[in-house]
């Protein structure tokens, strides 16, 4: 049976960004403890007219760059987030429009607060290898909201990462599992603009015990040990957590740093990992194996191992890097960015 | 603006303004951008099909929008170009980013944008919009 | 064809006329016309009425109706015209053609605008109806914008400056000051326009037209009926044309093929060249547009027009004397009354009647008339007895 896995890959970033600095001001913290507990520089804010649907097309036409498919051959669209624009009617229906995806396309809009983007990876994984499709197009994408003072909101920024799943791939998709428990640590409620948490408790019954217990039961079921791989990802709601639970799994800081994304970006909750993994994509070699564990607040994790394959190195200049998106910025002050995220009551 | 709100001429524009498809008379070999389905030379003796354009383009003209009208505050000041996407062939078209960054000349690229947002319940509507590519 | 003369004329004060609806604008300007001419009702036996958008501005339409029913003329037909901001001059264009036609002798051609009764915002996204909706309007772009789309281009080729573009404000307000009717009769300075904040650059707040309340109207009568009444204006020449709805589907962003077409069919009829011309009412919505219709009337070569206006060749004594009245800019410009109110102002200034504004020996004067970014033009020609 061939192999089924990553055929294209693509991230995108939204220009604007806001330093902790400049967010620590306005709220009299100091930044200095801020910034180095988070572990965060500054977070990406997306434009007035930026949104999951338009992070989402920007990521997307970047995967099928890379994929080199008529986009037609796509036979599913799953989006992932938790700042889809219409509480009803699905972001993918626009997005699968302005990518010129087909008709004969199966379609939904995922929630599972910041792991949704790998599920919608998982469900298409799933339909290829089940021969239902060729190609499956897995989107995480948000422009997350944190509430003004939370401390939710150094970290909440805009991104997403783009997958087309199907055979023949650059990187193949080896195994996938995940771990799944009623844990509330963190939730909005229907018409709320911004998510609630638990404060400390997102830590160690959250996001710690479902990114370990996932991790571990994936490496446990494949016989894979952390030194096997040449990248890790995790989920990252800061780069303190994934930091944290690497080296409690046995990675190294040299495993995680190239897919550690949010110290430059921020956390963009369901295009958190896939843009970490968008970014390993751009600089692993032929050969190497990657492994990732998303987390979704809720909670549970899903756990990835993939292998790179030579083609990479034939795809991978065809879109933007994400690289260059991180390079690409330009900063902006609180007043910019409280008008720019609709934070002023007009 | 009730237009801007309303669901069917948001919905048949979709593939011009989501993919940049326009037409050409495949007779006289014409492309037309925005979509016309008459041919302007050969008339009812033309044959109209779907064109997709390529996703650049240059700047002929541009302006910079800063008494905005109804439904259009929240972006201003934006800038407002003439972007010929191929000989003969120009539309207008909002450039996001710095507004004094446009220029006459500049090669630009389609970047999908929200261009309306009808108040708080109403139709989001999406769209190419350009973007600056670097000099 | 037979000869028609426009044989009465009168328009409200322009403004913000909050205590005055459309239809009370419209039996104003249309009993003034009336008065002038010393003509009766029943002696008038068609009305056509230019309005660009009451349906967006006040939520009236069938005007033709409203408009024959406030000045008390039922059942006589009428007939609303609409082509935007060209929409009054159209409206004369067919009550021209009723009478050339042998089907009446008297006809009332008026235009009328409310444009106050809705906010700022609201009348430039009406206006923008003008334009092409799917492909302008629906972008976030106004007429200030697209006008603002062709200075960038006529400054780009022909080095036209903001200067030049400022004088046409100045000179035009020059002239207001002394018309009673005017919006804004103050005069300003070529400081203050460069100053005045940016709308829609380069396009400054100046260089713009007011949003304006008002009606106009004309009185018009064959040959034959013409010679009961003193001192008739003749029409000489009508010229009328189109051109695509959108700015950016045009070939060149730098003339008007409207201008062009509409003001070289009018200038044939009239058996004239444009050197002839006493003097001129052209379409200064933006201040680019009287300096690309001074060029597109072939008073100077291409791309001259900048410098045109700046020798002074437009003002009331200069070698072509320009919205001697006061043009769009002072007087103020209801979109729908603005191409009769421009004929009114020639029918004073060839009657000798128009005081401190008086172009002397003004013999031949034309009107020219734009709706949209250009989309239609309309030229009319008007002489008196003196050119004949």
């Amino acid at each position: 049976m061939s192999s089924i896995g990553i055929v294209g890959y693509g991230a995108y970033v939204p220009r604007f960004r806001i330093s902790v600095e400049e967010i620590a001001r306005v709220w009299n913290q100091d930044a200095q403890t801020i910034s180095n507990g988070l572990m965060v520089k500054e977070k990406s804010v997306p434009d007035k007219d930026e949104d999951t649907i338009t992070l989402s097309v920007e990521a997307g036409r970047n995967a099928l760059a890379r994929a080199g498919i008529d986009p037609t051959e796509i036979g599913a669209l799953y989006i992932g987030s938790e700042s889809h624009p219409y509480a009803v009617k699905p972001s993918g229906t626009v997005v699968a429009e302005a990518l010129g995806l087909p008709n004969r396309l199966m379609l939904a809009d995922f929630e599972f607060a910041c792991k949704a983007g790998t599920a919608a990876m998982q469900v298409c994984y799933g339909f290829v290898k089940g021969g239902v499709i060729d190609y499956g197009m897995a989107i995480g994408a948000d422009t997350a909201q944190g509430r003004p003072g939370d401390a939710l909101e150094y970290t909440a920024a805009a991104g997403a990462g783009a997958f087309i799943i199907g055979k023949d791939p650059v990187v193949t998709l080896d195994h996938t599992a995940s771990f799944t428990s009623d844990t509330t640590d963190f939730w909005r409620r229907e018409g709320q603009d911004y998510p609630r948490h638990g404060s400390r408790f997102t830590g160690e019954p959250a996001y710690f015990r479902h990114v370990v217990s996932s991790s571990e039961q994936l490496l446990n079921e494949t016989g894979y040990k952390p030194a096997d791989f040449a990248y890790v990802v995790l989920h990252m709601p800061n780069g303190k957590f994934p930091t944290v639970a690497s080296k409690k799994l046995g990675f190294t800081p040299d495993q995680l740093k190239t897919g550690l994304t949010v110290t430059r970006m921020g956390n963009c909750y369901s295009g958190s990992s896939p843009v970490g993994l968008t970014a390993v994509l751009d600089i692993a070699q032929p050969g190497e194996k990657i492994f990732m564990t998303s987390y979704g607040s809720g909670a549970g994790s899903d756990s990835f191992i993939f292998t790179v394959t030579d083609k990479i190195l034939a795809v991978r200049d065809k879109a933007k890097k994400t690289e260059q998106y991180l390079a690409d910025k330009k900063n902006i002050d609180y007043a910019t960015y409280a008008r720019l995220r609709g934070k002023l009551k007009v | 603006m009730p237009q801007m709100s309303s669901v069917p001429i948001a919905w048949r524009l979709q593939q011009p303004r989501y993919r940049l498809i326009g037409t050409i008379c495949t007779k006289c070999n014409t492309s037309y951008f925005p979509p016309r389905s008459l041919c302007q030379t050969c008339r009812d003796k033309g044959k109209i099909e779907k064109h997709k354009f390529p996703g650049t383009g240059k700047i002929l003209t541009y302006t910079v929008i800063r008494i905005a009208p109804e439904g259009f505050a929240e972006f201003a000041p934006y800038a407002i170009a003439i972007i010929e996407l191929e000989p003969g062939v120009t539309v207008a078209g909002q450039v996001v980013g710095d507004p004094e960054q446009v220029k006459t000349g500049r090669k630009v690229k389609t970047t999908f944008r929200r261009m309306y947002t009808d108040g708080k319940d109403g139709l989001l509507q999406y769209g190419m919009k350009w973007e600056l590519l670097d000099q | 064809m037979r000869r028609v003369a426009i044989v009465g004329a009168g328009y409200t004060k322009f403004g913000e006329c909050w205590d005055k609806s459309l239809r009370r604008l419209a039996q104003e300007a249309g009993m003034r016309a009336l008065a002038d001419a010393q003509v009766e009702g029943k002696d008038i036996e068609a009305l056509f009425v230019g309005n660009m958008t009451a349906g967006r501005f006040i939520g009236q339409e069938h005007l033709s109706a409203l408009a024959a029913d406030r000045m008390g003329l039922t059942p006589i037909p009428s007939t609303r015209i609409e082509a935007a901001c060209a929409s009054g001059a159209l409206a004369f264009r067919k009550a021209l053609m009723a009478i050339q036609s042998g089907q009446h002798d008297i006809v009332v051609a008026g235009g009328v605008e409310k444009m106050t009764d809705v906010g700022g915002d609201s009348a430039v996204a009406s206006l923008m109806g003008a334009a092409d909706q799917e492909w302008e309007s629906q972008i976030g772009l106004t007429f200030t914008g697209l006008y603002a789309l062709i200075t960038r281009a006529h400054m780009q080729q022909y080095g036209t400056t903001s200067e030049q573009l400022a004088l046409v404000s100045v000179n035009n307000h020059k002239n207001g000051v002394h018309n009673p009717n005017a919006q804004y009769p103050f005069e300003i300075t070529v400081e203050q326009v460069l100053k005045s904040p940016l709308i829609a650059d380069p396009l400054r707040l100046l260089d713009c037209s007011p949003i304006t309340d008002g009606a106009a109207t004309v009185v018009l009568a064959s040959e034959e009926a013409a010679k009961r009444f003193e001192n008739p204006i003749w029409v000489i020449g009508s010229g009328q044309a189109s051109d695509t709805i959108a700015l950016h589907d045009r070939k060149s962003f730098t003339e008007l093929q409207a201008t062009i077409v509409s003001s070289r069919v009018a200038y044939k009829q009239a058996g004239i060249r444009p050197e002839q011309v006493d003097l001129v009412e052209v379409h200064d919505c933006f201040s680019i547009n009287e300096i690309i219709a001074i060029e597109d009337l072939g008073f100077c070569k291409k791309g001259e027009g900048g410098k045109f206006v700046e020798a002074g060749k437009i003002a009331r004594d200069g070698e072509r004397p320009i919205n001697t009245m006061g043009g769009l800019k002072s007087i103020g410009h209801p979109v729908g009354a603005t191409g009769i109110r421009q004929l009114a102002d020639l029918v004073t200034q060839l009657r000798g009647k128009a005081g401190k504004l008086q172009v002397n020996d003004a013999k031949i004067g034309l009107a020219l008339n734009i709706g949209g970014s250009g989309a239609t033009g309309v030229t009319h020609i008007l002489a008196n007895q003196n050119a004949l």
